[in-house]
This record gives structure tokens, sequence and C-alpha cells, in this order.
């Protein structure tokens, strides 16, 4: 269970380009939960991910993680609780070591690292299994450096690594977004398949409303730093475009109408 | 034709010796990305804490590298400190080190040079012992310690540690993410990488037989020149120990064209000039080809090459 409690954080305070991009958040993820997130640009959806993984220190509140409070806590710290792909395919892989290097690097994510070897035989035999199912051909380069990857392989990558170790929360900020639509429906039925096998509790930031619609049991909407619906169950179920865009009418007083949201 | 060969093999043994400083140069430089300074500092600190140890301490030649291993791995941790701590560019933090370190070697030894000559060396020890002459003797053992130090990098860069390390310079977010406190990563990257720039000036003091407040002056440029040579004569090779080995070879083929050189008549006062022009060509030479294959590559009709991006 994750929880947010007045969550704030102010960029630039004092300056002419402050920016307050969390106003008070308020959020309680259950176990299971698979929440995707909608909002404009600078709405603070991926500014309340970095936050929840400590990428920056937040000004006030509360983030607890099964009753952990991690608020204080280094980003290091939090990554026994979290898995993480970002928008950027690069960021999740070190392109100048091997898939197996890299893959041994994340099943070792929050434990404690030693003398021992990097990759263990073991090891090797379950890799190959997991990318086995990823259905790309890794499984036969295991020893090639993922900087030969393509950006869809990258990450596809990165998703098998931040679930290789069950995380108590995945983080998935725009994770399909530089793709091309083919690929990006590729690690988008992955990312469902590898939640929904194992009941991750994800938050999921997307800019493609369909997406936000079909995938996850709940839907949360961002404005201006502050969370404005949340909507999970049946009622989520039913919910259209359309409706999400009316939402966003009301939210942003038409400004919206600018916003590449409109392009999803 | 004598003179020459032994002029040759003189310059193989220190290549081989000044090797070791390379492969700690090669630790930040290429596994870390980090341009680090220290390393004229700590090299010079090594010799100093190692002549001044056997002189004055009379101490046994090994334990005294060992011990100039010690501060070596110090220096490196200062310069992290100022590094990951206080967030002062590496190059700086590396700079601020190694100035503090010129007083500091000159506070140890008490002058700006210390003699090595009615003393036991490690090379002398095996000179006594086998009856080979110090020339042979230079680059066998030089040989021996530096395939064992490859050896021993090859083992760590493969630990859970070590490939730690290799992550911090290949994508620090990710490694980051993945539950690793890099700022410790790079703190010991910096302190291994002088631990053995400081072991490689013990030892280069000790076969030169005079510790100098001067002799670690350009060592950075000398371990980067070392590093591009290797990576040109061994562009084929991927297997970590064969690039591990390729920067001590590079470091070899430098001293050997700096013997040759200056045999040509050099004047020896102008060799560091001749260092920084190469290591600069070695550096400016892939852009150039690149922004001239760009040129080259660019059509205005299109396709015309049929080279796309």
């Amino acid at each position: 269970m994750v929880t947010l409690s007045n969550v704030y954080k102010t960029f630039n305070k004092g300056t002419i380009n402050e920016k307050k991009a969390l106003d008070g958040i308020n959020l309680q993820l259950n176990e299971g939960d698979f929440v995707t997130v909608i909002g404009g640009n600078g709405a603070g959806k991926s500014t309340m991910l970095n936050m929840i993984a400590g990428v920056y220190p937040i000004d006030a509140g509360k983030i607890l993680v099964n009753q952990i409070n991690i608020s204080r806590k280094e980003e290091y710290q939090r990554a026994i609780h979290i898995g993480r792909v970002f928008q950027d395919p690069m960021m999740g892989t070190a392109a100048g070591m091997e898939i197996q290097e890299n893959l041994s690097l994340a099943y070792r994510r929050g434990q404690k690292r030693g003398l021992s070897w990097g990759v263990t035989k073991s090891e090797k035999v379950l890799y190959h299994e997991k990318l086995k199912m990823l259905g790309l051909g890794l499984e036969n380069r295991m020893s090639s450096k993922v900087g030969l990857l393509s950006g869809g392989q990258r990450q596809a990558l990165t998703l098998l690594m931040a679930t290789l170790v069950e995380p108590k929360l995945l983080l998935l900020d725009e994770h399909t977004a530089a793709l091309d639509p083919k690929t990006a429906k590729t690690v988008l039925d992955l990312t469902e398949k590898l939640v929904s096998e194992s009941k991750l509790t994800t938050l999921m930031v997307t800019h493609n409303m369909k997406d936000a619609l079909r995938l996850g049991n709940r839907l949360i909407m961002m404005h201006e730093g502050k969370i404005i619906y949340d909507v999970s169950g049946e009622e989520k179920q039913k919910l259209q475009v359309s409706d999400l865009l009316k939402k966003f009418e009301e939210a942003s007083h038409g400004s919206f109408a600018n916003d590449r949201m409109l392009l999803a | 034709m004598n003179g020459l060969l032994v002029s040759l093999e003189g310059a193989i043994s220190q290549g081989v010796l000044w090797g070791i400083m390379v492969l700690g140069v090669y630790i930040t430089y290429k596994l870390l990305n980090i341009a680090d300074l220290t390393v004229d500092g700590s090299f010079a600190l090594g010799g100093c804490v190692c002549a001044t140890l056997i002189v004055s301490g009379q101490m046994n030649p090994i334990l005294a590298l060992f011990i100039a291993t010690l501060a070596g791995l110090l220096a490196g941790a200062i310069t992290g400190f100022l590094h990951t701590i206080f967030e002062i560019p590496a190059i700086l933090a590396g700079i601020l080190t190694q100035i503090a370190l010129w007083s500091i070697n000159l506070r140890i030894m008490g002058k700006s040079n210390v003699p090595l000559l009615k003393v036991d060396t490690i090379f002398s020890k095996v000179v006594n012992f086998l009856g080979m002459k110090q020339m042979h003797v230079t680059l066998i053992l030089g040989v021996l310690i530096v395939l064992a130090i490859i050896a021993i990098l090859y083992w760590f860069f493969g630990t859970e540690i070590g490939s730690v390390l290799r992550a911090t310079g290949n994508n620090e977010n990710m490694i980051r993410a993945l539950g690793v406190n890099t700022k410790k990563s790079k703190m010991v990257a910096l302190m291994l990488s002088n631990g053995l720039v400081a072991l490689s000036g013990g030892i280069v003091a000790q076969s030169q037989k005079y510790a100098d407040i001067g002799m670690g002056t350009g060592a950075i440029v000398i371990g980067l020149a070392a590093i591009v040579i290797g990576d040109v004569i061994f562009r084929k090779v991927r297997n970590f120990a064969g690039i591990l080995t390729s920067a001590v070879v590079g470091s070899v083929v430098y001293f050997v064209i700096r013997a040759l050189v200056l045999r040509l008549g050099m004047n020896a006062n102008d060799m560091k000039l001749f260092s920084a022009v190469f290591v600069a060509l070695a550096l400016c030479i892939p852009v150039l080809i690149r922004k001239y294959k760009q040129r080259r590559d660019y059509s205005e009709g299109g396709e015309k090459n049929g080279n796309t991006i």
C-alpha cells in the first residue's frame, strides 16, 4: 500500500521562475491498484512520480510505502521498494554493458552488493527464461551490449528489469511516449501482462487517453499540481475520451484546447 | 646499435611500470567518465612516500609500496569527497587535491628529492637473489606485477561491486534507480584509481632510484596518451582483460616513441609539448573525421550516397 499525504513541492522558490509543481497531493493506492495518470503539460504527473522515487526531496508531506515513511530517504534507498521505467529508452539501461549484466544489476535492486561474481550461472538460466517471455529473441543475445538494441527493445528490457524483483510499487513515466505506435503497443501489452501476472501496484503516466482508459482499474487526472479527478472500478470502465476532455475543459477553463493532449 | 637496444629496453620497462598508472587513469577516464587530475599529485605522492619510508624509515621496499598505495587511496578519497559530497566538478576537485599534494609531498620528503642509492629496492633484492642485470629484472618484474594487477582488476570488475562501478560510468540514473549510492561508487573508483597511480609512482621511484617532487608532472597526459594509443592499436579487442592490456601496451609504445624521439635529438624539455600535442591530436582526429563524413554524406538532392542515419 502506498500513501501520499499533503505532499507539496515548489521549484525555484523565491525566484521569478517559481513553480508550484505539487500542491497538496493526497493519494492512497491499494494493493494491486493499476492507476493511469493523465493531465496536461506541467500538471505535475512526472513530478509526482519523481517525488515518490526520490529524485528530488519534497517540501512538505509524507510518502509511505507499506507503512514505512520514505519521504526523507535518498533515491537509492527507496529503490528497494520501487521499480521504474522512464520515458527515454536510454535512461533505464546501461548501453555499454551486456543484456545479462543489466539484468544482474536489476536482480540485486536494493540489495547489498559484494565481491561475489556479478552474473552467476543459475541467474543466466533465469534471465534466459524471462527474456524468452518478451518474444523479442533477446534470449539468444544475452551477451550483446544493450547499446545495440532498438529503443523498443531497450524499453521492454527496462520493464523486465523493473519487475525482475517484484517491486511494491511500479512507476511508469510515459514509458511508451518515445516509441513508434507499433512498438508502443508491444511494450504496452507487455506492461499489461507483467503487471497483471504479479498484480503489481502501478502508477502509469501517459499522454494517450485511450491507453489511460483501456489499462488499469483506476484513473487520476492532474492539473496544476493537484489531483482533480480520481475514478475507479465500474465508473472508470464506462468512461469515454469525450468525458475526459470535458473534465479537462472544466479544470483549465478552456485553455486546454492548445494542449497536446488533444492529439491523443 | 647496442645503445639503441639498451635505450629501447629501458623505455619498455618504463612503459610497463608507468602502465600501472595508466590502468588507474583508465578506471576514472574510461570506466567512470571522469577526468581526474589528482593523478599528477598522487603519482608523486606514491614516489615520495615510498622513498621516504625506505630511506628515513628503513622500511622493507614491498611494505613501503603497500603504504604508498594506501596514501594514494587517501588522495583519491579526498578528491572523491570534494566531488561527491560537496558537488565540486571532478576536474576542479582533482586540481585542488593535486595542488595540495605538491606541498604535502614536499613536507613528506623534507626536500625536493630523495635518492635511493644505497638502499634496498624490490628490484635490487631480485638482482641480488638471481644475479641478473638490473635492466632485465626491471622489465621482468614489471611485467609480472602488471599482469597480476590486470588479473585482479579483471576479477574485480566482474564482481557485483565492480559491475556497479561500470554501471555508474555508463548510466548513473539507472543504477541509482536500482538502489546504488552512486556517490559511494564514484568514491571507490577514485580511490582505486589513485591507489594504483601511487603504487606506480612508488615502483617507478624504486626503479629510477630516486623520488622527485616533479616526477608526477604531466602524468595524466601520459596516461591519456597511452590509453588513446592502446585504443588505436587494439581497436577490435572487446574482452576486458584485453582492453586493460591494451592500455599498458599503449604506455609502452608511448615511452618507446619518446625514447626514439629523444634519441633523434629532440630536446628533453620539449617532451611535454610533444605529449600535449600528441594527445590533443588524438582527441581531435575522431571529431574531424566525423565532421568530414557528415559533410561528405550530405547531398542537396537527397539519397545520392544512399546514406541514412
